[in-house]
């Protein structure tokens, strides 16, 4: 099962880690494959996104008052209706931005805008122990260990602690939706809630 | 004798003690404030009962747990929940690892409710390696919970009697909370808050991955007791012996999260016999972080030289002469035997010789 590396600096296959056992298998095996998806073969824009945190922060800050102001609008539309063409966006967007596998239930405000779905083992609550020395991953050797960013965007953020919360585990049953659409709407039945208490 | 024995079954949970989350000689011993020693089983490759008992015999009297592994570095064995059912049947107090790697939460919470009923009292909760790091690296990664979320999942159903779905449980599983703790992987200034994260989780006692370099660890524990972690839980030092300076090399640049600095590499390197050499660094390492406050143990991971546990665990002198529990006979046993004695009054009595008398004998 060892890799066979040359003396000195291990040879790095772009994106595949354990080539050797890999091959041994004897599959065709091209280089840049893993069992978790690659869109991209830089992460130029996941990088600047990390490096962008506080800004992200403050735009999505502002996005996120802009589509609960707009609540009224996608309630008159129909939530149903308008979560194809939204989703659509979001995915893009997100996508481009952030390498976004629309989990449906976003974390980057609590992970340093760093998409933790990129991680290969999806861990949402912190880094595992196998991070390299070099600060990349354990399964993808060439990838910046998306945790070990996470935790650098945090500290850019003004509420870069939410990085200390437990998250739940992901609910695989909300995969492929707007996570916006479902943060606004949660956000206006708190609100309403909220207003009926007061007339109460 | 161990304190810790159930008098009427060896394979028995011990008796609930006030302030306990299980029944288990590990807890009580990390409780009582002693420091603990625990060591990892070797998997077999083999579905032979007798391979387990032997590999666990090795530890006896030695250790107050045994890590059962669940496949680590994603190679195949014998799986953690059946080694620990073998053990738990001779009286061991077996530490069960779940990884996240291989099975979903549902398969998860019905593995500890299974291992429970078994009478396991310690569960270890991990991430798991990633698949690439096995002999079979075709296989899905699962990945459905995080260690931190199977730390609440787990925690969830002892505390609250839950299923994560919210079914009720009719007994909940008592059992001792375990994670694993990296200090030495980036991002290192994280990795303390990470620990105080799985201790919010549910967290009781954690084991560290092997610790080579004894600077950065007290680093890490500094900023752990500012933080107050130690007292939150108890914190066990992962160590081990290196058989050489090749391995150590192979592991450094093989095995995902194990930081081996160059001075290790040295020492082995020139030193007459490696493997005498290893030990010694084993035991020096474990004479160094006893020291530091807020280290509650060690856990010995003697790859393929379980032999050597019980001489690294002597002579680094941590049990201070005490003697963690060991297979042998009850002390009701005992009772049973001696009053067996008395009720015979010394005499033997030979079946042959007594049908042999009465067969000659005349009516």
């Amino acid at each position: 099962m060892a890799d066979a590396k040359p003396p000195g600096e291990p040879k790095i296959m772009k994106g595949n880690a354990a080539p050797a056992a890999k091959a041994a298998t004897g599959a065709f095996t091209p280089s840049g494959v893993s069992p978790s998806r690659r869109s991209r073969h830089k992460y130029t824009v996941r990088l600047w996104a990390v490096r962008n945190s506080r800004f992200l922060e403050w735009f999505y800050n502002r996005f996120a008052d802009l589509f609960l102001l707009l609540h009224p609008l996608w309630n008159a539309i129909g939530y149903g209706r308008v979560e194809r063409p939204v989703t659509f966006v979001e995915r893009h967007v997100k996508g481009f931005l952030f390498d976004c596998r629309m989990c449906g239930q976003c974390a980057l405000s609590s992970t340093g805008m760093s998409c933790p779905m990129n991680c290969p083992k999806q861990l949402r609550n912190g880094p595992c122990g196998g991070v390299r020395a070099n600060g990349n991953c354990e399964v993808e050797p060439d990838m910046p260990c998306v945790w070990v960013q996470a935790w650098k965007g945090s500290q850019n953020m003004e509420k870069g602690n939410a990085i200390m919360n437990v998250q739940k585990p992901v609910n695989q049953s909300l995969r492929e939706t707007s996570s916006w659409l479902r943060v606004t709407a949660e956000a206006a039945a708190r609100r309403e809630a909220a207003s009926k208490e007061g007339q109460a | 004798m161990s304190p810790d024995i159930n008098p009427f079954d060896p394979g028995a949970p011990l008796e609930p003690l006030p302030g306990h989350s299980s029944r288990g000689r590990l807890e009580r011993v990390l409780r009582r404030g002693e420091f603990a020693v625990t060591a990892e089983l070797n998997p077999p490759d083999s579905a032979n009962p007798q391979d387990v008992y032997e590999r666990a015999a090795i530890f006896d009297g030695w250790v107050d747990g045994i890590n059962a592994v669940d496949a680590s570095g994603a190679n195949c064995h014998m799986s953690s929940v059946g080694i620990c059912a073998l053990l738990t049947r001779m009286g061991y107090a077996p530490i069960m690892q779940i990884a996240c790697r291989d099975k979903n939460r549902i398969a998860i919470q019905g593995d500890v409710l299974g291992a429970s009923a078994m009478g396991v009292q310690n569960i270890m909760c991990l991430t798991g390696d990633g698949v690439q790091a096995g002999d079979q690296p075709g296989a899905k990664p699962v990945f459905d919970l995080d260690c931190m979320s199977l730390l609440e999942t787990v925690r969830i159903m002892r505390d609250n009697s839950k299923f994560l779905s919210g079914r009720k449980l009719t007994t909940p599983p008592q059992v001792f909370l375990g994670a694993a703790i990296n200090p030495f992987a980036p991002p290192y200034d994280f990795r303390p808050y990470r620990l105080a994260k799985k201790i919010e989780a549910g967290a009781q006692f954690v084991q560290s991955q092997y610790c080579f370099d004894v600077p950065m660890f007290r680093e890490y524990m500094k900023k752990v007791r500012d933080l107050g972690l130690h007292e939150k839980c108890y914190i066990l030092v992962g160590v081990g012996p290196m058989a050489s300076a090749k391995t150590a090399r192979w592991i450094r640049s093989n095995v995902p999260g194990i930081h081996i600095p160059d001075s290790v590499i040295t020492r082995l390197e020139g030193a007459q016999d490696q493997k005498k050499e290893g030990k010694q660094l084993c035991i020096d390492i474990i004479n160094e972080v006893k020291e530091i406050e807020g280290v509650s143990g060690i856990h010995v991971m003697a790859y393929r030289q379980e032999e050597y546990v019980a001489e690294i665990v002597h002579e680094s002198g941590v049990l201070k002469g005490r003697r963690p529990w060991k297979h042998e006979t009850l002390p009701a046993d005992a009772v049973v035997a001696e009053r067996l004695e008395h009720i015979r009054e010394g005499k033997e009595e030979n079946q042959q010789q007594m049908a042999e008398a009465a067969a000659h004998h005349q009516h």
